[in-house]
């Protein structure tokens, strides 16, 4: 067993282990911080791989701006444990065969069809040196798009959470 | 070495737990999290292909999806907050005026 494979597992239960804490957990706060977890352990998995730069990104963005953001906001609504709620029995009739035949189709057809292709410890090196060519000759238009993108979105970001409180609406009745 | 299909199978879970959560949960917050955990196992899938076919553009998409990703968490983020300004909570079996 390489040490590729043994770090490639190690990260893997992280990011498992985080993700189902995520799913178990019923206070908001639990679930970001096992979040956080299961991004730094996909930032280790892109070291693995090579991708320097995005496992650099992953961890600025994802796991630094976007989690501060939702934390920031868990604190500003003061979210507090969820209430639990019993799901509709169609979804319990149909949904849970549905979900194992469909992971199981899933997992047949990667394992099956996806070849004997093995991936080598940092096999196509990613640093910033060379995906800033790539960035800004092949990509630059849609380079140039995100950051538009990223314009709309702080306006409307401004402008959904400025907006001046009015009277609150009372939930519907259930009929 | 690793087979490509380890990678894809553990992008599959967290995918997978993605869209339990964003099933099962009734806080918007951590439906809003469990999109975010879909995209990052979507995210996983493009850097093994990327590196398992030596095509550097699949890093480049992984950039535009955490980009993408970052508008969306801000926007969402402003929405779950005036959603809580007009409704009080973060229950989703409580936002209903669109149910028939």
């Amino acid at each position: 067993m390489s040490v590729h494979l043994v770090l490639f597992l190690a990260f893997g239960a992280v990011a498992v282990a985080g993700a189902v804490n995520l799913l178990a957990q019923t206070h908001p706060i639990n679930s970001a911080l096992s979040l956080i977890a299961v991004m730094a352990a996909l930032a280790g998995e892109y070291l693995l791989l090579g991708a320097e730069f995005v496992a650099a990104l992953q961890v600025i963005v994802y796991a630094g701006a976007v989690m501060v953001l939702f934390v920031f906001v868990i604190m500003l609504l003061n979210a507090g444990v969820e209430e639990q709620t019993t799901g509709s029995r169609v979804a319990i009739l149909f949904g849970v065969p549905g979900a194992v035949l469909g992971s199981v189709l899933v997992a047949w057809v990667v394992l099956r069809h996806s070849g004997t292709g093995e991936v080598p410890a940092g096999a196509l090196p990613g640093p910033p040196a060379t995906i800033g060519p790539l960035l800004f000759h092949e990509f630059l238009l849609p380079f140039e798009i995100t950051s538009i993108l990223i314009l709309i979105a702080i306006m409307g970001a401004v402008v959904l959470a400025s907006k001046p409180p009015s009277a609150p609406v009372p939930p519907r009745e259930e009929n | 070495m690793v087979p490509l299909s380890y990678y894809l199978v553990l992008s599959g879970i967290l995918f997978a737990c993605g869209v339990v959560g964003f099933l099962i949960k009734r806080n918007i917050i951590t439906i809003f999290m469990s999109i975010e955990l879909m995209l990052n196992g979507v995210n996983l899938s493009f850097v093994a292909f990327a590196a398992h076919w030596h095509a550097l553009a699949g890093q480049v998409f992984v950039f535009f999806v955490m980009v993408v990703a970052a508008a969306e968490a801000t926007v969402g983020l402003a929405i779950i907050i005036a959603v809580y300004r007009t409704r009080e909570t973060l229950n989703v079996d409580q936002v209903n005026l669109l149910k028939l």
